[in-house]
């Protein structure tokens, strides 16, 4: 493997994880980021990450409740075997985390505290203050510079992944950039590349995104030939504080510790909140779930706030939607122990002490479930094989996709504090299965063909040469940049409707062909951000319009995609007998409705037509068969009854099954 | 909170700009009228300067070049001059801001590191010395082998500040003795034999109060203490911890309020006992 190298795209949690577990592996990485590593995108993550552990044990907890969980709250979308796999990684990847030295919070007695977070009954959440990813992130990025002091690992900071090259197989043999200091686009051989350059909130505008998660490396290879999966799947957070230039997140954990959700009874009560007394105040989560209160999973979460904003009324302020999310009952020394960093957040940009007063939030798109469709190679235990270099692959051969770039893990919603699991899991589970498919190859990149590369660094040469030479003042790329927001935000968000739907495809072709016009305020030839801001927007469309076309096709609700025209609605009858027949046909529809819809989409991009191809691929429920996800809904002690019937029923048919449960 | 200032009333605001094109070329001063909104931060203003495309004098201009992530100080990408004191471009409000100086905002890049366009500059020397004093827990191997050592509530705590540091290098603007290293290439000069240059010049100058603390978290985790000595040793060398002078303009400034010269005191208290231990070894 001397001569070979990996190429690794994103240096988030989840490319470094892999690029450190390869360099453990004996393969040469290079790792190329927009930012320095250090400064990507997963230090935002404030919350914390999950894995069943010794605390939750005791109560009865164990990882293949954590995969229940996972996959009931992304509504069964998700292939089961990589979700299993990733839930039994859980507790060996947190202890990981806690040998390379993150500062993980404590009990008393020195060992690692937990929280509890959104849908799930257990405290899985292992958390570093209200810094876990900034913690989890800099504990990798300490282990990949202690591979690049030993000459393992090259890094490429400040340098933008223009492309894959693709061989005459069709096989990834390297890739395209661009040095964001000098703008020189070079070719770099690579034996392997993997993506892992986050998600593709900036396609919405505002978002709690970092700025540099445009999605256009994703996009770069769905373009080149890669699958993209599940695009219509983004998460909606429910709660995050409207700002100007970020709707910067406020951590799940705030609920998690104890913080309630509430909107004065009266709309637009003019008294401040604290002399609202209790009886006036609409606690609307806990009234309606009031197993969950207010951690019901986040889709549900958003909706409600969502209603009540838009449909009730109950807005706190008249102009501007948002709901309270108060802390101000729990007490400052435990907040500050446990929130310390968000709650700094929010005084930081509203000036306003959360301690004091309570916030005032609503909901922001927050991440990304699809995304780069990826392959896997299922064991006999259910889970992945190990070191398959299948696992992770994308539809090119040679071309894997991690992180929250790849669309495996979280379904139709992804759960709280799960990410930062599926990142550092894919991470360090692709990494021996990439070095296997080195160890197979015959023939090193590098020694290929020299006019591959030179040929595929000509032609982005001659694209950027062009966008330069562009007439001046034309198109605004910042402009469109924010229409493209507004539009997707309207249509694609919270709730989904098809004739707005359309309409958007409609306004984002018009954007996306206007953006082909784009000219450029800088023509320089050093460190030009024009340039690169205008590339990445060209990218975006692609994405939005994949986006829109999935969204507008799938006639259901699912997870976080939520279309009131096909909802099902509960139970009317009066008796009990009334609502056990309706629960029977309405768990008739529900079946009926799985076997159409429990389906990923599969989008292929169409340059000709400039829109995606989808198609639809059956889910592996081979672990957990789905069930309705009944939170809240009126009736569902009824049908949930009709549909244990069922499920013992469906049990007892399968052969030989029914012996074993006598 | 804007509702008491008298800014809200204002249209428009003057922002002043040092610019400059490329390392090689001279700086220059840079005037923009920004009009008024409510809730804006520098991030803002710079997004708006780039989208107008012009500066208050009507000269067409290149939007003016600047880093960020994250725009919610954690990832310390956006640190620059504001006002004349170096913080993060995300987590300057603009109300605030125009309460100390009314008159005009002023932007500069940090002066410690080489300018590479406008108020980007390349800060590799804060990487290149945590590199040098082995900022990391050299674990055996990352396969599973269970959890790490228990640790109190207490050494978290006091982990834990430390480990907020994000390379932003305001402690490193604010310090007398951390001085601007800028290394120009040669002609003909290949990529490895410059880079070996800065390397070398990098290692004759001051380490800086953060890599000093990023020693200090390192040696006291249980693990991390097991190579404690070489980490010390490495801030023993030239441009070590004695050539700080003790002025505590470090701690002043770090906008995550890490206690920089507490970690300093720790790190020359280990350093001297580390020297006597020398003396004895030989
Ligand atoms: C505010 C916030 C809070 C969150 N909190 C939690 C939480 O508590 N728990 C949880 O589990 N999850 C949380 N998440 C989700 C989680 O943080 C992310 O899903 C995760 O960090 C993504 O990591 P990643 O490695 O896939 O990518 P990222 O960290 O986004 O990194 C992407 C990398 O790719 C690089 N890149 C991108 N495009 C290019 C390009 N064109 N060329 C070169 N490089 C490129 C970037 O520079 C970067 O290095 C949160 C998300 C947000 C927004
Ligand atoms: S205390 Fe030392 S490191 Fe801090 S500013 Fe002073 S000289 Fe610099
Ligand atoms: S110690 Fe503080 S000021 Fe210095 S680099 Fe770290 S965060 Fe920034
Ligand atoms: S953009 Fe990350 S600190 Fe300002």
């Amino acid at each position: 493997m001397s001569k070979q190298r990996v190429m690794v795209v994103g240096g988030g949690l989840a490319g470094l994880a892999a690029t450190m577990k390869l360099a453990e592996l004996g393969v040469n990485v290079d790792l190329m980021s927009l930012t320095p590593v250090k400064r990507s995108h997963s230090v935002c993550a404030q919350g914390g990450i999950n894995s069943c552990n010794d605390q939750t044990r005791l109560l009865g907890d164990t990882e293949w409740k954590h995969l229940d969980d996972t996959v009931y709250g992304g509504d069964f979308l998700q292939h089961q075997p990589p979700a299993k796999e990733m839930a039994y990684w859980g507790p060996k990847v947190i202890d990981l985390m806690d040998r390379l030295g993150v500062t993980f919070n404590r009990t008393e007695e020195g060992f690692m505290d937990r929280r509890r977070f959104g849908g799930t009954l257990y405290k899985r959440t292992a958390f570093a203050g209200a810094t876990t990813g900034q913690q989890l992130l800099y504990a990798l990025d300490e282990q990949v510079r202690r591979w690049e002091a030993a000459g393992k690992v090259t890094k490429y900071e400040h340098w933008d992944f223009l492309a894959p090259i693709l061989d005459d197989q069709g096989v990834c043999k390297g890739v395209v950039a661009q040095d964001l200091v000098s703008m020189e686009i070079r070719s770099f051989p690579a034996d392997a590349v993997i993506v892992a350059t986050g998600g593709c909130g900036l396609i919405f505008g505002r978002s709690t995104m970092s700025m540099a998660c445009t999605g256009s490396a994703a996009s770069r290879c769905y373009q080149a030939g890669a699958k993209y999966g599940n695009a219509e799947f983004i998460q909606v957070h429910p709660t995050a504080v409207p700002g100007a230039d970020k709707l910067r997140l406020m951590s799940e954990s705030a609920r998690g510790e104890g913080g309630r959700v509430w909107v004065p009874r009266k709309p637009q009560d003019p008294r401040s909140p604290h002399e609202i007394p209790a009886e006036e105040r609409y606690y609307f989560l806990e009234e309606r779930y009031p197993t969950y209160g207010n951690l019901v999973p986040r889709d549900i979460a958003t909706r409600e706030i969502f209603d009540i904003c838009v449909n009730e009324g109950l807005s706190v302020e008249a102009n501007k939607p948002c709901v309270y999310l108060d802390l101000t009952h729990i007490s400052r020394a435990e907040l500050d122990r446990k929130l310390g960093g968000i709650l700094a957040i929010y005084e930081k940009f509203q000036g306003v002490d959360p301690r004091e007063q309570p916030m005032k939030i609503f909901p922001a798109v927050h991440y990304s479930m699809g995304g780069l469709w990826a392959n896997y190679e299922k064991s006999e235990d259910g889970g992945m094989v190990a070191g398959s270099p299948i696992n992770q692959q994308t539809s090119l051969p040679g071309l894997y996709a991690i992180g929250e770039c790849d669309y495996h893990y979280h379904g139709a919603n992804r759960l709280g504090a799960n990410s930062l699991l599926s990142c550092i899991f894919t991470g360090l589970f692709c990494a021996p299965g990439v070095a296997n498919l080195l160890e197979s190859q015959e023939k090193v990149a590098a020694e290929y063909p020299g006019q591959l590369f030179d040929g595929a660094r000509s032609d982005h040469q001659s694209r950027q040469d062009e966008l330069l030479k562009r007439p001046a003042g034309k198109e605004n790329a910042y402009q469109l940049h924010q229409e493209l927001g507004e539009v997707m935000t309207k249509a694609a968000t919270v709730v989904r409707r098809n004739d707005q739907l359309s309409d958007a495809i409609d306004k984002v072709d018009e954007l996306h062909k206007r953006s082909q016009h784009c000219s450029l305020s800088d023509t320089g030839q050093w460190t030009n951000q024009n340039v690169t801001f205008t590339k990445s927007l060209l990218d975006m469309f692609p994405l939005a319009k994949t986006l829109l076309k999935g969204a507008f096709q799938r006639d259901e609700c699912r997870g976080a995609h939520y279309k009131p025209d096909f909802a099902m609605p509960g139970l009317e009858g009066k008796t009990s007998a009334d609502r056990i027949k309706e629960a029977e046909l309405w768990c008739d529809r529900f079946e009926e409705n799985t076997k159409k819809w429990l389906k990923s989409s599969v989008a292929t991009w169409n340059e000709a037509k400039s829109e995606a191809d989808i198609e639809y691929e059956d889910v592996d429920t081979s672990l957990v068969p789905p069930r309705p996800r009944l939170y809240g809904l009126v009736g569902a002690e009824e049908i949930e009854q009709v549909w244990s019937q069922r499920a013992a029923a469906k049990q007892e048919a399968v052969p030989g099954k029914a012996n074993l449960s006598t | 909170m804007s509702n008491h200032s008298s800014t809200t009333k204002r249209k428009t605001f003057a922002v002043r700009v040092l610019r400059k094109d490329s390392p090689e070329s001279e700086s220059y001063w840079e005037r923009h009228d920004v009009e008024y909104e409510p809730d804006m931060n520098i991030i803002s203003v710079l997004q708006k300067i780039a989208s107008k495309g012009e500066s208050s004098s009507g000269k067409k201009i290149a939007p003016v070049a600047w880093d960020c992530n994250c725009l919610e100080e954690v990832c310390g990408a956006c640190t620059m001059v504001v006002n004349g004191k170096t913080r993060q471009a995300c987590s300057s409000l603009i109300d605030r801001l125009l309460e100390e100086s009314p008159s005009e905002i002023v932007l500069s890049p940090m002066s410690k590191f080489p300018v590479v366009r406008d108020l980007v500059v390349d800060r590799k020397r804060i990487f290149h010395n945590l590199k040098k004093v082995k900022a990391w827990v050299p674990v055996d191997t990352y396969s599973d082998m269970g959890p790490g050592p228990k640790q109190s509530r207490q050494q978290q705590e006091e982990a834990y500040p430390l480990s907020e540091c994000m390379s932003c290098g305001c402690c490193l603007e604010a310090c007398p003795q951390y001085l601007k290293i800028e290394v120009t290439r040669k002609n003909g000069e290949t990529d490895e034999a410059f880079e070996q240059r800065q390397k070398e010049a990098y290692d004759k100058g001051f380490i800086g109060a953060n890599t000093i603390s990023q020693v200090v978290l390192f040696n006291n985790n249980p693990t991390g203490q097991m190579n404690a000595k070489e980490r010390t040793d490495a801030i023993m060398q030239e441009g070590g911890i004695q050539i700080c002078g003790n002025a505590q303009n470090c701690v002043a400034v770090c906008p995550k309020e890490i206690p920089l010269t507490t970690s300093i005191a720790k790190a020359g208290r280990a350093a001297t006992i580390r020297g006597l231990q020398r003396i004895f070894d030989k």
